[in-house]
């Protein structure tokens, strides 16, 4: 067995029991292993009975350039959805994010995936993320502190919706 | 002006003690160059030709003493006594170390400054208008809404990595003074549809911008009524961080993506996302507006007589002064008042530059004369806003001391310029040579009123931080074979009726340049219609004559209109 792979899940590392499978050409052709998988888009979409039929929860991963109205009708029939951020420059994600949560309702896991990294975490937690498979080669309980960055913050997001004016003024007419 | 709470003080100590910690790590080495550029320069941070170069935020342009003391004190203690206010309301220093960037950000907290997103792909500071607040032809004061952006697009977690820059600005005025078609979005303020009667809304502009790709800003949205703001920004910057291009880095404006797509669609795919935004928790309340608003009333004026007697003398009696006035001095709302543009443009001197030692000066000018308020304007001045006529004197004698009371705003020598290859890794030419060489060519004063209103603007390279396409004049640094040459541009303008330059032909050489705009001048001169502007000259003539002045006969045309030059 290869060794357990950890991510960060809920502000805490835990040990992931999920199978990414990779980008392929052909989504038809694709082998689908046992267990939990987080298939790629195409695979989904060659593939969605066998994969409903699976009795196991399910995940699926979008790639930067896919669109979350890709998933719009089968969108709670995923216990999971990762965004691949091929560099942690590329910041369509982050909007991806945002639009599965607020536009589309996703309530399961939202894990960023790919080159995900220590000082990205904290907007991606705000814009939706409850996961985040810390690229390997980086030290994930370092990465973890960066969700404490910063303690407050101007704008409504996916993890606070109610931007710091209207929260400000409540705090100033209780006072 | 707007002063920070434990909330406001929070979120910049916290960024102080984040990029304390990256730098740390870069250092470490357990951050790679390239994971740590996007960190540096979203705090403003650049490695130059010669050392890092740090951009400071002077949120749309607006400075306290204390603050501005602050700048002095770390241009002393971390830089080469100097610093370098841009063509965007901000300042850099040119020397700092790498190493001492925390506790330069950490100084400048203390006094609720800092280099928050100054450069990255991510939305730049706000900019706006250098009058505002004062200026006789405001509508509505823009810099209670330039705030409310600033603190929205502070650490906006969905905008960080855009496919590139991205910059608004802010203007309420009759006039534009903030070069709001020339910003990836424009924000004017209006009162109801007509612009003139109702509620204050916004009307919205997008897809403008200079660099390589000049583009005026086209009106996605006529008016936005004011609790709609924030979603629609969300909105339009939510379409253009998913579709704008990410493949090519001079193609990755939203300026490209809203000319690629066209208005129409570019608009329709804005409202299906604000559809989903529109009315929801980011929708501005009246209580927040009313909280901002409030730190910009007006200070406490006097209420004076609008002729000050001793003024109208000194003017009489004394010429330097009275041209001064002419030129440096703007008209304000208040009866008996009037703000005072300080020229950095002083011939010798790199536009935009000043000393620890001057703007400590400066300082003590704005607290005896201008209640200890400083504005910086796009074109590298600062502006006392609130001085009384009758002190108007005084301020021109210590001005003058301290080098800041050229009188030349608006005319020839007050050249709007980047810093150029002399100290920026993009350029490709230097600027602040070229600027010299013309200053020191037009050094008769006389000569220069006679010239009047023109805006030479240079850049040392495509990015146009210098906006040279808006320059009545422009030039542009272009690398020929390796050798630094200079392309002219004539008939830009900023303002309402903005427009682009034109070329007018090949480029020339470093040491031509000051002959080449003495060229140009004397061809307007001689065409010009009585007291037409060089503009209005440039638009009725053409290129032509200007061309036959600097190219002879090889642009075609016969010289010989220009026989009397």
């Amino acid at each position: 067995m290869s060794s357990i792979a950890y991510i960060i899940r809920d502000g805490a590392v835990v040990a992931d029991a999920w199978t990414l499978i990779p980008a392929a050409k052909d989504g038809a052709a694709v082998a689908l292993p046992p267990g939990k998988l987080i298939v790629p888009l195409n695979v989904w979409l060659a593939q969605r009975d066998a994969l409903l039929e699976r009795q196991q929860a399910l995940g699926i991963w979008l790639d930067s350039n896919q669109a979350p109205a890709e998933l719009a009708d089968a969108i709670n029939r995923f216990a999971l959805i990762a965004v691949n951020f091929p560099k942690f420059t590329d910041g369509r994600g982050y909007s991806i994010a945002a639009l599965l949560r607020s536009g589309y309702g996703f309530k399961g896991e939202l894990r960023a995936i790919g080159d995900v990294l220590r000082d990205q975490l904290f907007y991606l937690q705000r814009v939706g993320f409850n996961a985040f498979a810390v690229r390997a080669d980086k030290d994930i309980h370092d990465a973890l502190t960066a969700l404490n960055d910063f303690s407050e913050a101007y704008q409504g997001a996916i993890d606070r919706p109610l931007p710091l004016f209207r929260r400000r003024s409540t705090m100033a007419s209780a006072s | 002006m707007y002063k920070y709470d434990q909330y406001d003080q929070t979120i910049v100590d916290e960024r102080v003690a984040q990029f304390r910690d990256q730098t740390r790590r870069f250092l470490a080495g357990e951050l790679s160059e390239d994971e740590f550029r996007p960190l540096r320069l979203q705090n403003g941070l650049y490695v130059q030709k010669h050392a890092p170069m740090l951009r400071v935020a002077i949120p749309y342009g607006l400075l306290s003493t204390r603050q501005l003391r602050m700048l002095a004190a770390i241009a002393r203690k971390y830089d080469r006594g100097y610093a370098h206010f841009t063509t965007r309301q901000n300042i850099q220093y040119n020397w700092p170390r790498l190493e001492e960037v925390p506790d330069i950000l950490a100084d400048l907290a203390s006094v609720e400054m800092h280099a928050i997103q100054t450069s990255g792909n991510c939305i730049r500071n706000t900019t706006s208008d250098q009058f505002a607040g004062i200026a006789h032809d405001e509508l509505i004061d823009p810099r209670p809404y330039a705030e409310l952006i600033r603190q929205w697009s502070t650490f906006h977690p969905e905008f960080a990595y855009l496919p590139r820059k991205f910059k608004i600005a802010v203007n309420g005025a009759m006039e534009d003074r903030a070069g709001t078609l020339f910003h990836d979005i424009g924000v004017h303020a209006v009162r109801g549809e007509d612009g003139n009667t109702g509620e204050v809304g916004f009307r919205i502009l997008v897809g403008g911008g200079l660099g390589r790709t000049p583009i005026l800003g086209h009106v996605i949205r006529e008016y936005l009524p004011r609790e709609h703001l924030f979603t629609y920004l969300d909105a339009i910057l939510r379409v253009y961080n998913r579709f704008g291009r990410r493949d090519n880095m001079y193609k990755a404006r939203i300026k490209i993506l809203v000319k690629e797509l066209g208005l129409a669609r570019f608009s329709a795919e804005v409202d299906a996302q604000w559809a989903n935004l529109k009315d929801g928790p980011s929708t501005l309340t009246q209580t927040e507006i009313d909280r901002v608003a409030a730190f910009f009333i007006d200070p406490i004026y006097e209420t004076i007589a609008d002729v000050n007697a001793d003024f109208e003398k000194h003017q009489l009696e004394n010429k330097a002064f009275a041209r001064w006035v002419t030129r440096n001095v703007f008209g304000h709302k208040k009866p008996g008042y009037a703000a005072v543009t300080l020229s950095l443009k002083k011939t010798g001197v790199a536009p935009g530059d000043a000393t620890d030692a001057q703007l400590d000066a400066v300082a003590d000018l704005a607290d005896q004369y201008s209640f200890g308020e400083i504005r910086v304007s796009h074109e590298q001045n600062l502006i006392l806003a609130d001085v009384k006529k009758a002190d108007l004197f005084a301020v021109w004698q210590q001005a003058r001391q301290i080098g800041f009371a050229t009188p030349n705003i608006g005319l020839l020598t007050d050249i709007i310029a980047c810093p150029g290859g002399d100290f920026c890794s993009l350029a490709n030419a230097k600027s602040i040579p070229v600027a010299e060489a013309i200053q020191r060519r037009f050094d008769d004063l006389d000569y220069l009123f006679d010239i009047g209103d023109i805006a030479i603007n240079i850049s040392g390279c495509m990015n146009a931080c210098g906006h040279h396409h808006v320059g009545h004049i422009g030039i542009l640094g272009v690398d020929k074979h390796g050798a630094e040459f200079y392309q002219v541009t004539i008939g830009g303008s900023q303002g309402l009726e903005a427009a682009l330059g034109k070329v007018i032909g090949p480029s020339f050489a470093q040491d031509e340049m000051a002959d080449v705009v003495e060229k140009l001048i004397k061809t307007y001169i001689a065409l010009r219609f009585e007291d037409e502007d060089f503009l209005d000259t440039a638009k009725r003539i053409g290129l032509e004559p200007f061309k036959a002045s600097v190219y002879g006969k090889k642009s075609g045309h016969s010289s010989s209109e220009l026989a009397n030059v």
